[in-house]
């Protein structure tokens, strides 16, 4: 999966959970360019994004997000981790 | 009908509060912000808005202790109580005497129940814990009385076994929640840790929907009727092509899917569901295995009533409706085919169409798993629900044969029953005040609690009215509770049941609503309609027994002015009211 790939899906997610379809995210937007992003609603949408690619993030890494770059890498690196590790679900994955 | 968890919590943030809103109080020893927000989003999308009240993080005993708390100046119609199992482990391994752990857990939760309930009135949605078996005895611990597998179990029961005679207490099953989870996991040990939630996101959706079935059912949201299609769905098999000796059932074929999916639906016609069939068939054909197939388990017997033709399901669905007589959104239909599922989906909005699984097999684990019958109350009448509708329908049928209706009412041979409400009805009584939705002036909702209080209080007068007839006796069918106010008796509930309409049973309980006005030296009776979407059939009813209005939906009338309407029902056995 490109990087571009994981801005687009991640915007889409973005935009489904704070329900606001002028979100556009980059690597720099954090809870203080999103009103509603606060730690309940952080939680809310690390569990769609665990869930739309198909990974599980542990508490370091969760609690290490501060921004949506941060996500994407996180994103990257359980998507390969995965990959390596259980290929069989690349297929879901991709 | 399972929504995304952002889903939920976008609904949720689009909840106007309204006064009207259901006001439903969230007390818990973890993070339970995004619980409140799913139950929440729940009600919003059924059309069921909450007002939710959240006590901060661990705030279980102050808030329920202090009289002036925010919890009971909030005033909770419910209250959900949610303790988790990872905060009750931490007690279990300080805890001394480990044997006795659950009596002392289960003990502290009832009192802190009682006194919610005595404060506020709210009904308790109470959470089982999360079974968990922490193999420090591994499967061993269950022959362990000291171990924490054994005691959360005895604990779950314990609290089951303490709420079958607490009226206020709902529990809710966490373990079938679990068990039900087609993704994800139900605790997330991680999330646990760096935020306290004890329910994963994954969950959430879930659990929040089997709040919401309790506050429904609490709020007399149930289903009473299931109309169910025959070939492929009751037998494996067309029976019109091959013969009754060759549809599946039993050791036929795949034939023990269809036994099993009989079982259940008798298991719910035993609890007060009841059955109708609709089915394309020649009636003959239809009816036959009812009668002769040794391996069928449902019987003639536990249909209400069976209708096979050749007529669409959906007109075939609406005569049912109209005989006997149960709101369509209370009905629900299941048939295999999906083209008469989409066909009555589509011209019939109200009925739930649950969508099978191809699989005969797993009819049943579907259906369970979509919980749609969900209850707030089970008296001794619902096992007698299906003769009863039974006897109805033959009386509608009976009914046809005469051109002359008032002659035909006279023949019925109608005798009611009338008296103060008594202790064994005190739970038939709540649930008239829950389930009746069309003959209801002001749709007040009762649990048994109440209804013991109400029959206890001086300031009240309550009748309840029983009909019987030719075809059978119809047990208590109408229920009065009157207000004794200062110049007048107020109707605080008037409510019947729809089965027994247009057969002069509203003659009977107005004339003798107005004797016992005349008896406690009332000279006037006020009464109120408080309209809803589904009472619009009593809209006139005050002002048709002559009662003059007084305001918007207001009514008064004078007791002297009153004569007795005619009725076929005679009185017997009636008793005083003091």
């Amino acid at each position: 999966m490109t990087q571009n790939e994981i801005y687009e899906r991640l915007n889409k997610i973005f935009r489904e959970t704070f329900d606001d379809d002028s979100i556009e995210v980059t690597a720099r937007t954090s809870a203080l360019d999103i009103d509603d992003w606060d730690s309940v609603n952080h939680i809310a949408l690390v569990a769609e994004i665990e869930q739309q690619f198909g990974i599980k993030l542990d508490v370091k890494t969760i609690a290490g997000l501060n921004n949506v770059g941060d996500i994407v890498k996180a994103v990257e690196n359980n998507v390969e981790r995965n990959s390596e590790s259980a290929p069989k679900n690349t297929n879901k994955i991709l | 009908m399972e929504y995304k968890l952002i889903t939920l919590l976008n609904a949720a943030k689009k909840v106007k509060g309204e006064k009207n809103n259901y006001r439903l109080a969230v007390l818990a020893d973890s993070a339970s912000q995004l619980l409140a927000g799913a139950v929440k989003g729940y009600g919003a999308l059924q059309g069921f808005p909450i007002e939710i009240f959240e006590a901060d993080y661990d705030q279980i005993e102050i808030q329920a202790s202090d009289e002036n708390s925010e919890l009971y100046r909030f005033k909770p119609q419910a209250v959900l109580l949610f303790m988790c199992t990872q905060r009750l482990y931490e007690e279990f391994c300080r805890f001394t005497d480990k044997h006795l752990f659950a009596e002392y857990t289960v003990n502290k939760i009832f009192k802190l129940q009682e006194i919610i309930n005595k404060r506020s009135n709210a009904v308790i949605i109470q959470f089982l814990f999360e079974e968990i078996n922490d193999c420090i005895f591994g499967n061993y611990g269950l022959k362990v009385q000291a171990s924490f597998a054994f005691q959360i179990k005895k604990i779950n029961y314990l609290i089951m076994e303490k709420s079958v005679n607490s009226s206020a207490c709902f529990p809710l099953d966490i373990n079938n929640v679990k068990s039900k989870m087609k993704e994800g996991i139900f605790f997330d040990p991680s999330l646990y840790c760096s935020s306290k939630m004890a329910i994963s996101p994954a969950a959430l959706p879930l659990t929040a929907k089997n709040v919401m079935d309790i506050v429904k059912a609490v709020n007399g949201h149930s289903k009473k009727c299931v109309i169910l299609d025959l070939d492929n769905t009751l037998w494996g098999g067309v029976i019109g092509d091959i013969g009754m000796e060759n549809i599946e059932l039993g050791e036929l074929g795949i034939g023990h899917a269809f036994t099993d999916f009989q079982m259940w639906l008798k298991q719910l016609k035993e609890r007060g569901i009841i059955l109708c069939i609709c089915s394309k068939n020649d009636e003959e054909t239809a009816k036959e295995p009812f009668i002769k197939h040794a391996d069928m388990v449902l019987r003639l017997e536990d249909i209400t009533m069976f209708v096979a033709n050749w007529e669409d399901k959906a007109s075939n669905i609406r005569h049912i409706q109209k005989t006997v007589n149960i709101g369509m959104d209370s009905m629900v239909f299941i048939d295999d085919n999906p083209f008469e599922r989409n066909l009555v989906r589509d011209l019939i909005p109200e009925i739930i169409v649950p969508d099978l699984p191809a699989d005969p097999a797993l009819y049943k684990c579907c259906l369970e798993s979509l919980n749609l019958f969900e209850t707030a109350s089970f008296s001794q009448n619902d096992r007698e629900r299906t003769r009863q509708y039974q006897t109805e329908v033959g009386r509608i049928q009976y009914m046809s044969d005469f051109s002359d209706y008032r002659e035909y009412i006279r023949k019925l041979d109608m005798k009611s029953k009338a008296g103060p409400f008594e202790k064994s009805m005190f739970s038939r009584i709540a649930q008239l005040t829950l389930r009746s939705n069309q003959f209801n002036m002001r749709t007040v909702r009762y649990s048994e609690a109440d209804i013991e209080r109400i029959a206890a209080d001086q300031r009240f007068l309550t009748l309840y009215f029983t009909l019987s007839d030719k075809f059978g006796d119809q047990g208590l069918v109408s229920i009065l509770i009157m207000e004794k106010r200062a110049d007048a008796l107020f109707i605080d509930t008037f409510l019947m049941s729809c089965r027994v309409l247009k057969r002069g049973m509203e003659e009977f309980v107005i004339n003798s609503m107005v004797e016992l006005a005349k008896t406690n030296q009332y000279d006037f009776i006020e009464g109120e309609y408080i309209p809803t979407s589904k009472n619009q059939m009593v809209k006139n009813l005050y002002a048709e027994f002559g009662f003059q209005a007084t305001g918007a939906n207001k009514y008064k009338l004078d007791v002297k002015k009153y004569s007795q309407r005619e009725t076929q029902i005679q009185g017997e056995d009636t008793y005083d009211s003091e």
